[in-house]
């Protein structure tokens, strides 16, 4: 099952629980999953036409009067057509709204450029008072929307992944929102993964355990209130840390990491994993994390490129 | 009629608060725009509007949304006449970090329901509240959104233009005022020439009033007019920008300006004469 399907059903077992919560969709309801949640609850749900700006408008006003509302469309559409709507009525007004963001990342494959996520994590996380959540696999789906529907605020949800998605959580644990999760204890390198990128992150800690190179794997969900925490252990007990984000390498994890690691005079090097900063050609899904070097295998050759290269600017000085 | 004189003593006071403080504060504002709304605020807060000055969150209350955010000196002055803020309150306008400034922050003990000053986002805002009224059967509240005319320029503004009758929301009620002019000195109609707007409207499934702005029976009438079709119900408020200040009225050098002492007393002088 894909993420919008599980984000669909998510929905719907929130909204028995929730009479408050509300769904919104710009036309896209169907896309999103949402088809039992308006069965289920036709006044709970309104498909506001191909509309995004009123969306977000309609959706904070009925914040405003206490529901919580999921107003949900494809990444640029949301944050970036909508982005002034957001930045008044969920940063400024910090209305309940729950921007949700479908098939972010490079997961509309044929889509195109269009409908590509590549910089909404940059734009959102500059606006004051949003929580920003990206889920690491279907199973923490399921645990973002539940949290959410608890969850008095803002907040951008970011979700990543085709159909299909690989499974990080195989049991029950426990999720907490801005609270990241160590999956993956070592003593070398420390990588801070966040969405699709989280499983592709324990694939290469694998490959790089076979390398001699053990390395530690926090699925760092909340990129905003970031926790801080694990970057702190990993300054004192890691050679280098590594991000990898399916996201433009401006503004997203790498930055966030970059930006607090910056005060540190003695911290660990950084390797950024992520989209290059540009518009690419399109092709199937896996085509372009294989063409990006956003796959296990490949995300532990460039960590292992990197820390041979460190190792000699090392012994040079 | 008792509420016609409310109204019309109410207007006259908005008036001169709008003055006073625009002189007192010595900054740049939007007098032009604050003038031109006086009559619809006047019929709207000493007429129309259900609200509880004391309970400023009474959850039955009209919500009232500026979406034309720039009208402040004709909000402001309103809620001063109304009750929801004092003279002290009224007179930290435009002073450091107060909470009356140059477009509205949200604050509901002072009975202002959102943040404003991006245009074209109020009726969708708008239509979340009134849905949300329709939606609590014991909650019969309505919501009104005032828009400007050059907002209308805003491709969100017709987003919830569209939406708004689909959801059959007949307690939602727009209103614009339509100065015809806004921040160039051009016309309105040589920038984006709207033509007839209410047979605009009217095409787009809202019950529409096409009245004179300033007269308060007109006004009235309008906001009382009830066909209970289901639909949303659109005021066409045909105003002049700076009304009430002759070397103000259809001037756009004073869309936002500074009003000077000597010319504060020729405006006053006139307001009384």
């Amino acid at each position: 099952m894909g993420s919008r399907a599980v984000f669909g059903q998510a929905a719907l077992s929130a909204g028995e629980k929730n009479p408050k919560l509300m769904m919104l969709s710009g036309d896209l309801g169907d896309s999103s999953g949402l088809a039992r949640f308006k069965n289920s609850f036709p006044d709970r749900f309104i498909n506001t036409g191909i509309a995004e700006q009123n969306m977000i408008g309609v959706a904070a006003g009925l914040a405003k009067e206490g529901h919580n509302v999921f107003a949900t469309s494809f990444a640029p559409f949301l944050t970036l057509r909508s982005g002034e709507q957001i930045r008044m009525n969920l940063g400024y007004m910090k209305l309940n709204v729950k921007a949700v963001a479908i098939g972010s990342g490079l997961s509309m494959a044929f889509l195109g450029n269009s409908h590509y996520g590549l910089e909404d994590v940059a734009v959102m996380r500059s606006i004051p008072n949003l929580t920003i959540i990206t889920p690491a696999d279907c199973a923490e789906i399921v645990k973002v929307v539940h949290a959410a529907a608890k969850f008095d605020g803002p907040m951008y949800i970011r979700l990543t992944g085709g159909v299909g998605n690989p499974p990080v959580y195989t049991e029950e644990y426990d999720f907490e929102i801005g609270k990241s999760i160590v999956l993956r204890k070592g003593s070398d390198i420390t990588i801070f993964a966040t969405g699709s990128m989280v499983y592709e992150s324990l694939e290469a800690a694998k490959i790089l355990d076979h390398l001699g190179i053990s390395s530690s794997v926090v699925n760092a969900h909340t990129l905003k209130p970031f926790d801080y925490s694990e970057v702190d252990k990993a300054i004192l007990s890691s050679k280098t840390i590594i991000t990898v984000e399916e996201h433009s390498i401006i503004g997203g994890l790498g930055s966030i990491v970059a930006e607090y690691k910056a005060k540190f005079t003695n911290s660990p090097a950084q390797l950024i994993l992520g989209l290059p900063d540009n518009f690419g050609k399109t092709a199937e899904y896996r085509f372009l994390l294989e063409k990006y070097r956003l796959v296990g295998e490949k995300i532990a050759m460039d960590i292992q490129k990197f820390l041979k290269k460190s190792r000699l600017n090392n012994d040079r000085s | 009629m008792d509420h016609l004189k409310k109204i019309e003593n109410m207007a006259l006071f908005m008036r001169r608060k709008i003055l006073d403080i625009s002189f007192q504060s010595s900054h740049a504002a939007h007098l032009g725009g604050g003038l031109s709304m006086v009559e619809i605020m006047a019929t709207l807060y000493a007429h129309i509007l259900n609200f509880d000055k004391n309970k400023p969150n009474w959850e039955k209350r009209d919500r009232f949304i500026l979406s034309k955010g720039h009208g402040v000196l004709g909000y402001f002055s309103a809620l001063l006449a109304a009750g929801f803020i004092s003279e002290e309150k009224y007179a930290t306008y435009l002073t450091n970090e107060s909470d009356l400034i140059a477009h509205p922050i949200m604050n509901l003990d002072l009975g202002i329901e959102s943040s404003n000053g991006s245009l074209g986002q109020g009726l969708s805002m708008g239509i979340g509240i009134a849905y949300s009224a329709k939606k609590n059967k014991n909650l019969e509240y309505k919501a009104y959104v005032l828009l400007g005319d050059g907002e209308c320029n805003e491709g969100s503004v017709w987003e919830a233009i569209m939406l708004a009758p689909q959801l059959k929301l007949d307690n939602l009620i727009a209103i614009v005022d339509y100065n015809k002019l806004q921040s160039d000195m051009t016309p309105s109609s040589e920038i984006i020439n709207f033509g007839n707007l209410a047979a605009k409207f009217e095409n787009f499934g809202w019950d529409v009033y096409d009245i004179d702005g300033h007269d308060i029976i007109q006004l009235v009438d309008a906001f009382e007019a009830n066909h209970g079709d289901g639909k949303p119900k659109m005021i066409v408020a045909n105003t002049v920008k700076g009304k009430g200040v002759s070397f103000m009225e259809n001037n756009n050098e004073w869309h936002h300006n500074i009003l000077t002492k000597s010319k504060y007393e020729l405006a006053l002088a006139e307001l009384e004469g």
